[in-house]
């Protein structure tokens, strides 16, 4: 499971988050939601190590500090919320990028599997600075499928971490890459996702997080946290939400919500 | 529609090819190191002098000096220069993850120039204890720290959060490249004759002083270095996709960026404490062999230290026969090779090298 703890961090001298606390567990979908600037991709980043922070930050168990960046490839991949390639790598070669972190090594057949798995199988050979944003996008999420292909590996869970996976992507894609998270949960892993889609996040999610102005509003099943007062006051406009009456997701709609 | 996808493919497994590539352009350097030790101004000819050595017969005094003391050891540092700046360009190039960047352009020979030039009129200023030390080594080692302290105020300037701005990266070089000048042309002033003269050789860049004693030096330098940076390869493609991606794939980015930064500094403050200011190597080679083989830096950093070292010592044999009995220096060959094929690449890749 991932833990963190009182966490703290300073960008550019300015505290961004403070005190935070934040918890998921394998074989959920915790998705983390907030008005932009709230501080989602910065806890992220801080728990994937990319930022520094104080407190305390563990995956499965064990620090996060002390372990190299190799000991962390393979056990969690991380999305982030944009990417930029350098040079004309082709797709497939992206993918292989990814595909050397992790632990299924050389393995050829997982970069074509992690490519149909986001619905691009027959875009291998395409220069990726050719692709279309929502392309890129999804080469981007093979390559860390490719990193991290088992979604428990001697008996421990390992992670995606994904920074507004949809967020670049038409309908039928967005509901490909949940699914993709789903599964990836149901088998054992664990997906901590960043979101900004609501009705997506309640129809995916196990958990959820609501932060607002680095804090941490809410957090635990989807129904107790998406709530007309924990959102309004999140996100500074009256949202109301709703619920069918036999299926148990709620859902949102924007033309219901007042400024 | 699917004619235009197709066409636009990339071909199937090109680091296979790249690497197919190694054997080709390594028949290449050797098929271009034996021109250069048959070619020159006097008229030794290899053939003979083979045979001979061949058969036992003792060498001439004249083909023995030309051989042993001019040819080879200029060859060898034809070849050593020729792969350190490749090499220094394709390492440069990954780690500001721009094409553009080029020790050459971006001013890092500059600043190696003038620790040259600085510890050659300002050498017998330093304390003796100092000078018997590093003895003759001063000369390579002023370059390295001029590179090395270049290379990293740009990798500063140029880099925020892990992007690089290719146009301050630029601006920076010229900056560095005007101060450097400037610092040279004051050095002019106090200098004497002698270091006047290998002032002006800085300058233009050229392989006429390679001598065994020059190769001792700045030769294991070389050669370290570039063994270095050939396990780089997976951390500079990794780097392709930004630094946060690729701490997330498992590259220790600090180390990997540090050690970068280091090799380069070290081959090109070595290569131009030989022979000077020759540009495009740079930044030619890894740019051919992007557009032939791929960015895939596993192959590319091998690739480029041959073709690399082939294209110096193919340049330095123009260099010498051209006007022979005179001799140009290569720095001057390069320019009119490279400049065109780097105004080349600039105009095919208009929409890539964005600033
Ligand atoms: N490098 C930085 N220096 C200073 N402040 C920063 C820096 N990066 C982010 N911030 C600030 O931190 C706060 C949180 O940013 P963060 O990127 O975590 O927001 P977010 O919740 O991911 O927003 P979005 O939904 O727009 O992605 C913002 O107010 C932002 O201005
Ligand atoms: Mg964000």
């Amino acid at each position: 499971m991932i833990k963190a703890q009182h966490l703290n961090v300073k960008l550019s001298g300015k505290s961004i988050l403070s005190d935070l606390s934040f918890e998921a567990q394998p074989g959920h979908v915790t998705s983390i939601v907030g008005p932009n600037g709230s501080g989602k991709t910065t806890l992220l980043r801080a728990m994937t190590g990319d930022l520094a922070y104080t407190g305390r930050v563990e995956i499965n168990g064990r620090d996060m500090q002390g372990q190299k960046p190799w000991e962390l490839a393979t056990v969690r991949g991380v999305l982030p919320q944009a990417s930029a390639l350098a040079f004309p790598f082709s797709v497939v070669e992206v993918v292989n990028i990814g595909l050397q972190g992790g632990r299924s090594g050389q393995s050829s057949t997982v970069a074509s599997a992690a490519l149909s798995r986001v619905g691009l199988a027959g875009y291998a050979h395409r220069p990726y600075q050719e692709l279309s944003g929502g392309e890129q996008q999804r080469v981007q999420l093979a390559r860390v499928l490719a990193q991290i292909w088992h979604p428990v590996e001697d008996g421990e869970a390992r992670w995606l971490f994904l920074d507004e996976p949809v967020s670049a992507l038409d309908i039928s894609h967005q509901l490909q890459v949940m699914n993709i998270a789903r599964d990836f949960a149901d088998q054992g892993g664990g997906v901590v996702a960043v979101m900004h889609d609501l009705n997506l996040t309640a129809m995916f999610s196990d958990k959820m997080v609501l932060m607002a102005n680095g804090h941490i509003k809410a957090a635990g099943p989807v129904a107790e946290v998406l709530t007309n007062d924990h959102l309004s006051s999140a996100y500074g406009c009256s949202v109301a939400v709703n619920q069918t009456p036999n299926d148990p997701v709620p859902f949102i709609l924007p033309q219901a919500a007042v400024a | 529609m699917a004619l235009a996808i197709d066409a636009d493919l990339v071909p199937v497994d090109r680091l296979s090819r790249a690497r197919k590539l190694h054997l080709l352009l390594f028949g290449l350097l050797i098929f271009v190191s034996l021109g250069s030790l048959t070619t020159g101004a006097t008229g030794v000819a290899l053939m003979d002098v083979l045979w001979k050595l061949l058969q036992g017969q003792e060498l001439s005094q004249v083909e023995r000096i030309v051989l042993f003391d001019i040819r080879i050891p200029r060859l060898a540092m034809g070849l050593m220069v020729g792969a350190s700046l490749a090499v220094a360009g394709a390492v440069m190039q990954g780690l500001f993850r721009n094409p553009l960047a080029d020790p050459g352009i971006v001013g890092v020979s500059a600043g190696a120039g003038l620790g040259a030039i600085m510890s050659i009129v300002l050498g017998g200023l330093l304390p003796l204890a100092i000078l018997e030390s590093v003895g003759r080594h001063l000369t390579p080692i002023a370059a390295f720290c001029g590179g090395w302290v270049t290379t990293i105020l740009l990798y500063r300037v140029s880099t925020r959060h892990g992007r690089t701005s290719v146009a301050t990266m630029l601006l920076a070089g010229i900056a560095i490249g005007a101060l450097s000048g400037a610092a040279t042309g004051v050095l002019t002033y106090i200098a004497n004759d002698a270091q006047l003269r290998d002032m002006t050789f800085w300058g233009m860049g050229s392989l006429a002083g390679a001598s065994w004693g020059k190769l001792a030096v700045a030769g294991p330098i070389m050669l370290i270095s570039m063994g270095g940076v050939m396990f780089m390869g997976r951390g500079l493609n990794a780097l392709a996709l930004g630094e946060a991606t690729a701490h997330h794939i498992g590259i220790e980015v600090q180390k990997l960026k540090n050690l970068a930064i280091l090799a380069v500094a070290a081959s090109v403050g070595a290569a131009v404490a030989v022979s000077g200011g020759i540009g495009f190597v740079g930044i030619v080679v890894p740019h051919l062999l992007r557009l032939g083989t791929g960015p895939d830096h596993r192959a590319l950093l091998p690739n480029a230290a041959l073709l690399g070292a082939s294209l110096l010592v193919g340049a330095d044999m123009i260099a010498r026969v051209i006007i022979a009995p005179a001799e140009l220096p290569i720095g001057i060959v390069m320019a009119i090779l490279g400049a065109p094929v780097f105004l080349w690449i600039l105009l095919r890749q208009r929409g890539v090298v964005d600033l």
